[in-house]
């Protein structure tokens, strides 16, 4: 609960912060907050409950994920120190919006009513829309806020009229009645109203996370954006939202998992085929690694499906692997694009010779996300796997095992172009926050998949 | 309690304007090419959804839903604000509010 509120002050402390001339001492007081925010974050493992007429409720699951949210958000923060150093006039702007960005995930993990999953998602992606249109005179940045806004909006929705036909059928908004109301009737007597209303919202958080057959705005947002917002969007959306999701079936949804289990089947097996397919012929690597977060969405599906289970570490496991991988990889990619001009594979071209250091903490970043040992990647994906076995979906996982191999493919590809193909010799300077964050990323990939227990038992 | 006005219709009457609406909203982001139409329908799949709640909300005899209506156009008008603006900043670079000039990402 603190969280949230801090978060949300140190939102406000951004936007006040130009008024009183403190650029300078913003980027450094950002960071320390979010760090400060993380203590206080871990302070509420043992003090959960539920807040404001349990509006929001806080448990192992929401705390776990939160401080998830805010290590994705301080490595983001530690960047945009060197990556918006030529946009001094704006930087208090660009924060105090990445923060509230922030405020929006730590609300979709914690929410305990549907008001606040709405308020969430929309705080959230309202505040993803301006930064993805953040480069205001290039086309392409503006092209991809318009489409993510537009998609985003028809997103919300439907998930709003699925969220109306639920009430209409339950009279209230809140997780726990809804659920005991699932409970207390036979799968027959529940209303075809609440059926169709619980579909809509799944429409609407597929759409949020990521997955086909509503994965079609992804590519196009994440090529568009700038590249520290697509690392952020890549990670901090789509964990946020498959927390959310994941809430939303364990508290509400759990008694009729079984009617809507074929539809997140195909949503899951449609992901791992279109993203890990239609990546194997990507040139930019911005749109690589938005078919590389299809396919990871189809993987994560999996955690939801086998739910009954209690695969909420796994999940956890996961997302964590994931998002270091990803960081990791933006932090490398970030400052060749910029001294390249190029956004595509082939930007790597010879950085295997130029820059070792760089080179070397990109492969490790790209083989976790294939899911090779002894990263967290692999285990991520062997603890999903086991999850979805012992609930009983062989098929479906021996699917996603042939996905993930010709996921491998294409993470090569990117390793390829470093160390076989020749560059031309641009110098490649890059700051060493940018190092910093690769290093912390790799280490912490290397450490989860070395050591899982870290994490696996938490929740 | 007494049978309010509203209620002098039957309820299933406003479950089915409400989703003819959505679905004119939906149809209408679907087909139409002009960003500031598609705009419209939006809010157009928006409003539906609150007529639909306040209904309910008043057949139940329970306030929640027209406490959510109140967040819903709170968050719209934001929505809106920043779709527009995003919009102004497409018009000056591409003098155009046809989203089909909207086709520099592809792959």
């Amino acid at each position: 609960m603190n969280t949230l509120i801090y978060t949300s002050c140190l939102g406000l402390f951004c936007l006040f912060a130009e008024i009183f001339n403190l650029r300078k001492l913003l980027i450094p007081a950002v960071v320390i907050g979010i760090t400060a925010i993380f203590g206080v974050n871990y302070m509420e493992w043992n003090q959960g409950g539920s807040f404001y007429n349990d509006m929001l409720r806080i448990d192992h699951f929401s705390v776990a994920f939160s401080s998830l949210a805010l290590v994705i958000g301080l490595l983001i923060f530690v960047m945009t120190a060197d990556y918006y150093k030529n946009e001094q006039q704006h930087i208090s702007d660009y924060l105090a919006i990445l923060i509230f960005t922030l405020c929006g995930a730590l609300i979709m993990l914690s929410y305990a009513n549907m008001a606040m999953l709405f308020l969430g998602i929309e705080i959230l992606s309202i505040s993803l829309y301006i930064m993805a249109g953040s480069k205001r005179f290039d086309t392409k940045s503006n092209e991809a806020g318009f489409k993510y806004f537009l998609m985003g909006a028809f997103a919300s929705g439907f998930l709003l009229f699925g969220i109306a036909l639920i009430y209409g059928v339950t009279n209230s908004f809140n997780l726990q009645k809804i659920g005991e109301y699932v409970m207390n009737h036979d799968a027959l007597t529940i209303s075809p109203l609440f059926y169709i209303g619980m579909m809509l919202m799944l429409v609407a958080m597929l759409f949020k996370v990521a997955a086909a057959p509503f994965h079609f705005w992804s590519p196009d947002v994440y090529e568009g954006s700038p590249a520290l917002i697509t690392a952020f969007m890549s990670t901090l959306v789509k964990i946020a939202a498959f927390g959310a999701l994941y809430r939303l079936f364990a508290n509400c949804f759990m008694g009729t998992l079984t009617y809507v289990e074929s539809t997140l089947v195909i949503a899951a097996v449609a992901s791992l085929a279109i993203g890990n397919f239609t990546a194997l012929h990507q040139t930019n690597f911005k749109r690589l690694m938005a078919y590389s977060g299809i396919s990871h969405a189809g993987y994560m599906l999996l955690g939801v499906i086998s739910l009954y289970v209690g695969t909420a570490s796994a999940l956890f496991y996961y997302s964590a692997g994931y998002a270091f991988a990803t960081i990791g990889a933006f932090a490398v990619a970030i400052p060749v694009f910029h001294a390249m001009q190029n956004e595509g594979i082939d930007a790597f071209n010879g950085l295997g010779k130029k820059s070792p250091l760089l080179a070397a903490l990109l492969t490790m970043s790209m083989l976790s996300l294939a899911g090779i040992p002894p990263f967290a990647g692999f285990l991520g994906k062997y603890y999903i796997f086991s999850k979805a076995i012992q609930g009983g979906h062989v098929t479906l996982t021996l699917i996603a095992v042939i996905a993930s191999m010709i996921g491998a493919y294409y993470y090569l590809k990117v390793v390829l172009a470093m160390y076989t193909k020749e560059g031309n010799d641009t110098e490649i300077e890059v700051s060493p926050l940018y190092v910093m964050v690769a290093v912390f990323c790799v280490a912490m990939s290397l450490v989860l998949g070395l050591f899982p227990d870290v994490l696996m038992n938490l929740i | 309690m007494g049978e309010t006005t509203l209620q002098a219709i039957p309820q299933n009457w406003y479950l089915l304007l409400s989703t003819f609406l959505f679905c004119i909203g939906v149809i209408g982001v679907l087909f139409r090419r002009n960003a500031i139409i598609i705009l419209m329908c939006v809010e157009l799949m928006l409003n539906a959804v609150n007529l639909l709640l306040v209904s309910f909300s008043a057949y139940a005899n329970n306030a929640d839903g027209q406490v959510f209506v109140f967040f819903i156009m709170v968050v719209a008008a934001a929505e809106v604000a920043v779709g527009l603006a995003l919009l102004v900043s497409i018009y000056r670079n591409v003098m155009s509010t046809d989203i089909d000039v909207l086709s520099k990402l592809k792959g």
